[in-house]
C-alpha cells in the first residue's frame, strides 16, 4: 500500500488498485480515490502552480472548492479539458493527468520570477503602467500578459461525447445529501410526496462520510446513512449522486448537471457524458452545508498546508494521513477534533496551535491526555519549505502585540478559520442575507421564491442540529405543500458542533509589506492586496474584488470571499454589512459547455425543416440553402452546370413553358371568427372588406413605425376565413404580432390564429402552360380567365387531393399556388412533374425565384426592404387603405419624415457597361467626392442570370421616383460603375402574360 | 493624484505601496451644483470628465445609486468596433473608436484598449448581402471593414469551425481590425480619477428619487436618498432605469428594458485572438487577458428589471458557441451575469437635449453603449455645456420617433453589440 494509506479507514476500496498518471509518471492509487486523494496517499502535495506568481501550490480542500489542485485530464483522443480539480476528478485505471501553468516542469517553473517581482505585481498594477509607447500595448505588454495568464490549455479538439438534457417536475427539490438533505428528504418522503435529492458528491452522506465516529439513533454513522439512503429509495425518493445544482432561476427552476462517464475507466456505448436537468420544484431545501475558511498569514500557501476539515475528509473518506507530523493551527474547535482523528491514525501531531485564549476544556483536556502540545493565543507569521511545507513559525500574542517566534517542524499545516454558510443558490434567488456578529458570517433572511434553507448553510453547526433542522425544515416544505407533517427526532452521539472566532489576517510580526499572506490563493491575492485597493479608494467589495481579482478564482470566490470582506472592512474600518458581499453567480461549480448546449451541436444546433417535397429535390441533386431553420432547394443543376448556368436554363424553362417550385415555407396563418375581417383591416394596410369570398389580395404588414414588416397573398375563402400567407422567415414574427395586438390591443375582437404552415404542402406552377397543365387535375372550378382569373382563391379537389388553390403570381407568369394536406405534398408534385413532361416542365429553386420576381419588379421583404422602407417607398401606396380608420403602422406612417420629399425609394438599375451590380453596394450622385461620400442609397438586388438581354438590379435611392433616367454611381474598390435609374418593372409591364 | 507610471510604481513598490493616494475621494453631496449627472457608469463619468476638462465646468456631481461603473459598465463584454451601417452610427462611433486608441494616455489609467479586430459572420446568403452593404458603406466612409472568405475567416481566428456541412455554414465574414475590447473597470476608474483630480465630486450609493421642476418647467434639481441637491442643469446617464428617472421629471421615453446575460469560461492560454461574432447563429466571443472566454449573444425576450435572466438564453447561447467554435465544448462556465439594457425602437442611442430645459439625456444604449463611452461622453459634455448639440450627436435627438428620422441599425442588420 502507498506511503501515506490507512489501512481500515476510509471508504475506498483498498483491494482494487487503480492506476493513473500524472505529468507522465505512474502512480497508484485505489478505487474510490480522487486524483488529489491518490497523490496524497503517494505522498505528493505539489500539484499545481498559481496565477500569477507560479507559486508552487498544493490541495486545500479535498471537494469542489478546491483552488489550488487544477490539472488538465485527458482520456485519448479529442477528451481533454483543463482546469479540472484534482479534489473531484475521480480516478480510472488509465486516466492521463498533468499539472498547468508551468514551463518546463512543475518542480522547476521560470514562471517563478514573478514571485520574486512581487511588490512590483500588486493589486491593479497594470492600470498603472504598460502605457508607454502607445503602441506597444498591442504589440508586446499584452501579449506578454496574455501567455502569463490563463491557466490550463484549451482542447483543441472536437468533443466526440454527447450530451444530454430532461425535464423534471417534483414536489421537493433538495439540494445537498447530508444530514440536514437526509432528513428533509425523509420529512417530505413519508408524506407521499414525490422529492428528490441530489449531491455533487460520489455519494450521498455529506459531512458523514467524514464522520464516522458519530452515531444515529444507536448505529454507527455509516451504517445508519447506509440504511437511510435504502429507506428513502424504498420511499420512491430520487436520489442523484455527481450532480451538482448549477443555478436557481425565477420560479423554482433549477439547472443541475448529473456527470455520468467522467469517472468511469470504459465509456459505456450510449451514455451522454452528462445531462442536464431542468427541475421545476414546487418547494426547495437548499442544504448545501459549509465551507471552511482558511486562515490568512505569511506562507499560507505552501503545498502541504491545507484545512483541517478537509484533512479529515481525506483521512476518513479515502483513507489517506496527508501527513505524518502535521501542526493545527485554528481559531475553531472543529480543527482540534482532526488533530484527534490523524492521531488515532497514526500520525505525530506536532501541536494545536489556537488563536483563541479560551477553549472549551473537553478539547484541552483530550489533547492533554492524548500528550498533544498546545498553544493558545498564538498567530502563525511564516511557513517555511521549497515545494512543500517544513515548518510552521508560531509566535505569542498578549494585548495586542506578537512575541518571539518558534518554528515547529511538521509536514502538514492543518488550518481552520471556521465555517462560512454555503449561500450560493440562496443567493441566486436575489434572497436578502443579514450579517451575524457572533459568528462573523452571512446568514440568509428572505427569498422571493418558495425555498428553505437548513442545516449549516444558515450557520447550525454540528450533525445533531442539521438532522434537527432539516426534519424541521423538511415538515415546513410539507406544511407548505398542504399536508401535515410529523415530529421526528434523532439521537446523536459522538457529536462535534463546535464553536469558534473569525479572524482577518492573523496578526504577525513581519514588516509591513513583506507579509505574502494570501486570501485568493489561485489569484495570488494577499491581504496587503486588499488593504492597498481599500487606500486607493476602493471602498465596497465589488470594488476591492474587481481591483484585486480576489473571489474571481475557478473557485468563485469559495474560499476567498468572507476574508476578503473581513480584512477590506477593517481597512475601511466599517462593519462588513456596509462594505456588502459580492453576489454569488451561477453556476455554482464551473460547468462544461457540452452540458448546456446538450443536443444542440452539429446538425442537430437547431432543428432543420423539410417539406414533403425536400425528399423529391434531394434525389435529383438539387443545391439547398438555410432560410430560416428552413432548407430549401436553391437551385436543380443537371450534370456539369454551375448555379448561374442551372438558373438560367430554370428561367428561360418557366417563361417558356411551366415551372414547378416547391412553396411549402411559405408561413401560412388561418384567421377566423366573426371578427376576422376587421382584424385584417387592422393588421393589415389593405382594404379587406370588399374583398370577396373567394378572392386574394397581396397584403403589406407594417410594423408601428409604418415600416414594411412582412407581406404576402392572403386569400378570403369565406366571410369570416382568411388564409394569410407571409415570407418563409417571417411566419413566427408575424404570428406573434398579430397574437401580441389580440390579446393586448384587441382582446375585444371574436378572431382565432393558427399557424398553418406545417399543415399544407404548396406547389407553384408558374408559366404560359400552367393553365393547361393544371386543368385536367381540378375538380370544382374551370381554370378559365372568367370563372377563375388571377388573384382568385378556391377549395377544391386537385389530383384527388383536397386542395386550396390559388390563382397568384410571383413571376409574371401565369401562375397557380397548390395547397394540399402537407403529407400529399410529394404525391402531387410527381403527379403534376409527370403530367409535366409533355410541357418540358422544369423544377426550379429559390434563386430563380429570386430572379424572375426581381425582374418583374415584385420585392423581397428584408433584401429590397430592411425595415427602413415605407409601402410608398417601394411604389406600393396602392396597397395602403386610405379610408381605413386605422391599421398598425398607420401613425407611424403618417409622422413627416416618412412623407417627406428626398426618401429612399425602390428603382430599377441598368449599368451602362452591361456590367452585374455588387448587391449592397452603395449609391452616390457624385462620383468625384472624396471619403467620406455622400450615399444616396444602395443595391438591393442584382442579377445577370435571368430572361432579360442585360443585368438588372433593384436599388433603394434617395428620391429614386423623380429621377428616372438620371444616372447614378457605385463605387466600388475598383472601379466607378454608372448606371440608369430605370421603373422596376423589367418583364411585362402591361401584364399581358398573366391571361390564360 | 500620484502619476501612474513604472517609475511610480518601482518606487511605491520600495515603500510597500504606503504612499499610493486614493483614486477618488468618497464625495458627500453639497446643496448645490452646476451640473448634476445621474448615474456614473462610464457615460457619466465620462461626460463629467469632459466637461471639467474641455468646458472649465468643474462644479459637478455624478450621483449613483450604487458604487460607480456597477452598472452595465461594469457587466458588459466590452467589444468595440464601429462598422455600422448609418453614417450617423458611423461617425459616433467611430469618434468614440479614435478616442480609444489613445484614452489610456488620456487618463494616465491602463484601460488596455485592445486592437484586437472584431470579426463577424455571415452564414446565410441574407448575412452575406447585409455585411457587404455595411463593407461598402464603411469604406465610402473611411471606416475600416473588409471582407473575408471562410478561409481567410479562418486563418485570422482558428477556432472557427467553416466545414460546409455544418448547419449554418461560415460563408465569410466583415472584419473591422481597428475594433477590439477594453478593460471596462478601468474605464469607469480612469474617468472617475481624471473627474474627481479636476474637482467633480462622485456620490456614490446615493439614488436620485426625483427630478425636481421650477415652476417655470425648468430643472431645479435632483431629490435623493441624501436630501434635495440644487443644481444648474441635470444630465441623466442612468442605463437601465433612464425611463423611471426622466419620468419623474415628466419625460417619457421610448425605452424597453430587457436583460442581457453574459459568461466567461474558467481561464486558458491564449487560444482566441479577436473578437467574433456571429448574428445568425446567436453568439459572440473573446479571450479577455485574463485568458477566460467571454461570451454573449441576444437579451432575454421580455421586458424586465430583474439582473437574474434565464436558462434557455445560456443553454441556446453555448450551443450557438459550440456551433461556430467546436473545440471549446469541453470548456467550462464559470460564471455568469445579466444586466439591465434600455433599448430604443430603432436601436440607436438618444443623446442630447430634452424638452425640459436645462434637462439632458444620454440613454438608449441597449446592448452595445460601452464601446461608445469615450465618443459619447465626449459629445454628451459638449451639448450640456453649449446647451446644444455637438454635430456628432445631432441627429440622435429624442424627436426622431415623433418625425420618424430613425437610425435603425437593428433593422438595417439585427446586429447587437
Ligand atoms: C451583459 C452585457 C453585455 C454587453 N456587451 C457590450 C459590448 O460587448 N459592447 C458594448 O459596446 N456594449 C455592451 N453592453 C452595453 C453596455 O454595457 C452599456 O450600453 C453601457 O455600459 C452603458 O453605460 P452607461 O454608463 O450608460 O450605463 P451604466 O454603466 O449602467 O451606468 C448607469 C448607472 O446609473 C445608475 N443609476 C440608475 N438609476 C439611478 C438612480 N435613480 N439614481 C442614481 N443612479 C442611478 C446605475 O447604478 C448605474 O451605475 C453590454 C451590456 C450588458 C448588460
Amino acid at each position: 500500500m502507498s506511503q501515506y494509506r490507512v489501512s481500515g479507514r476510509g471508504r475506498v476500496d483498498t483491494s482494487r488498485a487503480v492506476t493513473f498518471t500524472f505529468d507522465g509518471k505512474s502512480y497508484r492509487g485505489v478505487q474510490g480515490d480522487t486524483v488529489a486523494s491518490a497523490l496524497l496517499a503517494n505522498g505528493v502535495h505539489l500539484m499545481g502552480r498559481s496565477f500569477k506568481y507560479h507559486r508552487p501550490r498544493g490541495a486545500i480542500a479535498a471537494g469542489s472548492e478546491e483552488p489550488n489542485a487544477l490539472i488538465g485530464t485527458r482520456r485519448g483522443a479529442g477528451r481533454f479539458e483543463p482546469n479540472t480539480r484534482a479534489t473531484v476528478q475521480e480516478i480510472w485505471d488509465g486516466l492521463e493527468t498533468s499539472s498547468q501553468n508551468k514551463f518546463p516542469s512543475l518542480k522547476f517553473d521560470v514562471g517563478a520570477v514573478n514571485d520574486a517581482a512581487y511588490m512590483l505585481f500588486s493589486a491593479g498594477f497594470y492600470y498603472k503602467t504598460f502605457m508607454w509607447p502607445r503602441s506597444f500595448w498591442d504589440k508586446v505588454y499584452e501579449p506578454f500578459i496574455r501567455a502569463a495568464a490563463g491557466l490550463g490549455v484549451s482542447p483543441t479538439e472536437e468533443d466526440p461525447d454527447h450530451y444530454a438534457s430532461r425535464n423534471l417536475h417534483c414536489d421537493v427539490l433538495i439540494v445537498g445529501a447530508g444530514p440536514t438533505g437526509l432528513a428533509a428528504a425523509r420529512a417530505a418522503a413519508v408524506e407521499g410526496l414525490r422529492v428528490v435529492l441530489v449531491d455533487e458528491n460520489a455519494e450521498a452522506g455529506g459531512t458523514l462520510l467524514s464522520e464516522p465516529q458519530a452515531r444515529i439513533d444507536g448505529k454507527p454513522a455509516w451504517d445508519w446513512l447506509a440504511a437511510e439512503l435504502e429507506a428513502l429509495k424504498a420511499l420512491g425518493v430520487k436520489v442523484m449522486t455527481r450532480t451538482t445544482a448549477i443555478a436557481y432561476y425565477h420560479q423554482n427552476l433549477i439547472g443541475l448537471v448529473e456527470k455520468l462517464t467522467d469517472h468511469l475507466p470504459k465509456l459505456p456505448a450510449d451514455t451522454p457524458r452528462e445531462r442536464l436537468w431542468r427541475v421545476r420544484a414546487k418547494q426547495v431545501v437548499l442544504a448545501q452545508g459549509a465551507l471552511e475558511k482558511p486562515l490568512v498569514f505569511h506562507g499560507n500557501d505552501r503545498p502541504g498546508v491545507m484545512l483541517a476539515g478537509s484533512a479529515q475528509t481525506f483521512l476518513n473518506r479515502y483513507g489517506v494521513l496527508v501527513g505524518k507530523r502535521p501542526v493545527i493551527l485554528t481559531s475553531h474547535d472543529a480543527a482540534w477534533y482532526a488533530a484527534f482523528d490523524l492521531q488515532d491514525a497514526g500520525a505525530q501531531v506536532q501541536a494545536i496551535v489556537d488563536t483563541r485564549a479560551d477553549v472549551d476544556a473537553l478539547l484541552l483536556n483530550e489533547a492533554r491526555a492524548r500528550g498533544i502540545a498546545v498553544k493558545l493565543s498564538h498567530t502563525a507569521t511564516a511557513t517555511s519549505g521549497r515545494l512543500r511545507v517544513s515548518s510552521l513559525r508560531i509566535n505569542p500574542v498578549a494585548g495586542g502585540t506578537v512575541g518571539s517566534g518558534q518554528e515547529i517542524r511538521c509536514d502538514a499545516v492543518l488550518m481552520s478559520g471556521g465555517w462560512t454558510p454555503s449561500l450560493h443558490l440562496f443567493s441566486h434567488t436575489k434572497g436578502s442575507l443579514t450579517w451575524d456578529d457572533d459568528r462573523t458570517t452571512f446568514l440568509p433572511n428572505n427569498t422571493p421564491e418558495d425555498c428553505v434553507i437548513a442545516g449549516a448553510s444558515r450557520g447550525l453547526w454540528g450533525i445533531e442540529a442539521a438532522l434537527a433542522d432539516g426534519a424541521e425544515k423538511g415538515r415546513a416544505v410539507v406544511e407548505a405543500l398542504g399536508k401535515t407533517g410529523a415530529q421526528v427526532a434523532y439521537a446523536v452521539e459522538a457529536d462535534r458542533p463546535g464553536t469558534g472566532v473569525s479572524h482577518k489576517e492573523l496578526p504577525t510580526d513581519l514588516s509591513a509589506g513583506k507579509a505574502k499572506a494570501f486570501v485568493d490563493f489561485q489569484n495570488d491575492v494577499t491581504a496587503k492586496d486588499l488593504r492597498l485597493a481599500v487606500r486607493e479608494g476602493m471602498r465596497s467589495i465589488e470594488h476591492v474584488k474587481r481591483y484585486t481579482t480576489n473571489g474571481m478564482a475557478t473557485d468563485q470566490g469559495k474560499m476567498s470571499n468572507i476574508n476578503g470582506l473581513n480584512i477590506a472592512s477593517d481597512a475601511l474600518g466599517k462593519k462588513q454589512p456596509q462594505v456588502g458581499l459580492t453576489t454569488f453567480r451561477p453556476p455554482y461549480t464551473p460547468t462544461s459547455f457540452g452540458a448546456f448546449a446538450g443536443y444542440h451541436r452539429g446538425e442537430h444546433f437547431e432543428v432543420t425543416r423539410k417539406t414533403d417535397i425536400d425528399s423529391w429535390a434531394e434525389a435529383k441533386n438539387a443545391v439547398f440553402e438555410p432560410v430560416g431553420q428552413w432548407r430549401r432547394a436553391r437551385y436543380f443543376p443537371k450534370p456539369g452546370e454551375d448555379m448561374d448556368a442551372a438558373v438560367r436554363r430554370e428561367c428561360a424553362a418557366t417563361r417558356a413553358s411551366v415551372g414547378i417550385f416547391d412553396a411549402s415555407t411559405l408561413g401560412k396563418i388561418e384567421v377566423v371568427g366573426p371578427d376576422a375581417v376587421e382584424f385584417m383591416n387592422r393588421m393589415y394596410t389593405n382594404p379587406w372588406t370588399k374583398l370577396a369570398p373567394g378572392r386574394c389580395r397581396y397584403g403589406l404588414l407594417l410594423g408601428d413605425d409604418g415600416y414594411i414588416r412582412d407581406d404576402g397573398v392572403i386569400g378570403r375563402m369565406s366571410e369570416d376565413r382568411f388564409h394569410v400567407t407571409t415570407t418563409t422567415g417571417g411566419a413566427a414574427r408575424v404570428l406573434n404580432m398579430m397574437e401580441d395586438y389580440l390579446q393586448t390591443e384587441w382582446p375585444d375582437l371574436n378572431v382565432w390564429l393558427t399557424s398553418t404552415t406545417e399543415q399544407w404542402s404548396t406547389v407553384a406552377l408558374n408559366g404560359p402552360d400552367a393553365a393547361k397543365l393544371l386543368a385536367p387535375f381540378v375538380e370544382g372550378v374551370e381554370l378559365t380567365e372568367e370563372t377563375f382569373p388571377h388573384m382568385s382563391c378556391v377549395e377544391c379537389t386537385v389530383a384527388g387531393m383536397p386542395a386550396r388553390l390559388f390563382r397568384v403570381s410571383f413571376t409574371g407568369e401565369i401562375g397557380f399556388e397548390v395547397n394540399v394536406p402537407a403529407h400529399l405534398g410529394r404525391k402531387l408534385w410527381e403527379t403534376l412533374w409527370d403530367a409535366g413532361q409533355q410541357y418540358g416542365i422544369t423544377a426550379y429553386g429559390t434563386e430563380t425565384m429570386h430572379v424572375l420576381r426581381a425582374e418583374k419588379g415584385y420585392i423581397i421583404v428584408g433584401q429590397d426592404t430592411d425595415g427602413t422602407v415605407t409601402p410608398y417607398d417601394c411604389g406600393m401606396g396602392w396597397a395602403v387603405g386610405k379610408k381605413k380608420p386605422d391599421f398598425v403602422g398607420m401613425r407611424g406612417l403618417a409622422r413627416p419624415d416618412l412623407q417627406a420629399k428626398n426618401r429612399k425609394q425602390l428603382v430599377g438599375l441598368l449599368t451602362e457597361d452591361g456590367s452585374k451590380l455588387e448587391e449592397g453596394a452603395q449609391i452616390v450622385f457624385d462620383p468625384k467626392q472624396a471619403i467620406p461620400m455622400t450615399m444616396v442609397g444602395h443595391v438591393t438586388s442584382s442579377y445577370d442570370i435571368g430572361t432579360t438581354d442585360q443585368p438588372i438590379a433593384l436599388a433603394l435611392v434617395a428620391g429614386g421616383h423623380e429621377k428616372m433616367g438620371e444616372t447614378v454611381y457605385i463605387p466600388m474598390p475598383d472601379r466607378t460603375i454608372a448606371a440608369k435609374i430605370t421603373s422596376t418593372v423589367f418583364v411585362d409591364p402591361d401584364n399581358t402574360r398573366l391571361k390564360i | 493624484m500620484t502619476r501612474f507610471n513604472a517609475f511610480n510604481l518601482l518606487k511605491n513598490a520600495m515603500s510597500g505601496h504606503k504612499n499610493w493616494t486614493e483614486q477618488w475621494p468618497d464625495s458627500q453631496p453639497k446643496s448645490e451644483y452646476d451640473v448634476v449627472i445621474v448615474g456614473a457608469g462610464g457615460h457619466g463619468l465620462g461626460a463629467a470628465y469632459y466637461l471639467a476638462k474641455e468646458h472649465g465646468i468643474t462644479n459637478i456631481a455624478v450621483i449613483d445609486k450604487g458604487w460607480l461603473g456597477g452598472g452595465n459598465t461594469g457587466r458588459n463584454t466590452t467589444i468595440i468596433r464601429s462598422n455600422y451601417l448609418y453614417d450617423e452610427s458611423q461617425r459616433l462611433f467611430d469618434h468614440s473608436v479614435d478616442l480609444w486608441q489613445g484614452l489610456s494616455q488620456e487618463l494616465n489609467y491602463n484601460v488596455m484598449y485592445s486592437n484586437r479586430g472584431c470579426l463577424m459572420l455571415a452564414h446565410t446568403v441574407h448575412d452575406v448581402q447585409s455585411f457587404k452593404r455595411h463593407v461598402h458603406a464603411n469604406r465610402l466612409n473611411g471606416v475600416d471593414n473588409r471582407w473575408l472568405t471562410p478561409e481567410e475567416c479562418k486563418e485570422y481566428c482558428p477556432p472557427i469551425n467553416i466545414a460546409k456541412d455544418a448547419r449554418y455554414p461560415v460563408m465569410g465574414g466583415a472584419l473591422q481590425e481597428r475594433a477590439g475590447t477594453a478593460r471596462h473597470d478601468a474605464v469607469a476608474w480612469g474617468y472617475a480619477r481624471g473627474a474627481a483630480a479636476r474637482g467633480v465630486d462622485i456620490i456614490q450609493n446615493c439614488a436620485v428619487t426625483a427630478i425636481r421642476r421650477n415652476a417655470g418647467g425648468s430643472v431645479a434639481g435632483v431629490e435623493t436618498e441624501k436630501g434635495f441637491i440644487k443644481a444648474k442643469k441635470v444630465a441623466v446617464s442612468a442605463s437601465g432605469h433612464n425611463s423611471m428617472v426622466m419620468a419623474t421629471a415628466g419625460v417619457r421615453l421610448p425605452l424597453e428594458s430587457m436583460p442581457l446575460q453574459a459568461l466567461v469560461s474558467e481561464p486558458v492560454k491564449p487560444i482566441f485572438p479577436c473578437v467574433v461574432m456571429s448574428n445568425a447563429v446567436h453568439a459572440y466571443c473573446s479571450q479577455s487577458d485574463k485568458g477566460e472566454l467571454v461570451i454573449g449573444s441576444g437579451t432575454d425576450q421580455y421586458v424586465s428589471y430583474s439582473q437574474r435572466g434565464g436558462l434557455p438564453l445560456i443553454e441556446h447561447t453555448i450551443a450557438a458557441i459550440s456551433e461556430v467554435f467546436p473545440i471549446f465544448n469541453r470548456m467550462r462556465m464559470l460564471r455568469k451575469w445579466g444586466g439591465i439594457t434600455d433599448n430604443t425602437p430603432d436601436r440607436s442611442p438618444i443623446i442630447g437635449k430634452t424638452p425640459v430645459q436645462n434637462l439632458y439625456v444620454n440613454c438608449g444604449w441597449g446592448t452595445g453603449g460601452f464601446k461608445a463611452t469615450p465618443g459619447s461622453a465626449h459629445v454628451f459634455a459638449y451639448t450640456i455645456a453649449k446647451d446644444e448639440p455637438h454635430p456628432i450627436n445631432a441627429p440622435f435627438t429624442l424627436e426622431r420617433f415623433r418625425t420618424g428620422r430613425l437610425i435603425d441599425e437593428a433593422a438595417a442588420a439585427a446586429v447587437a453589440h
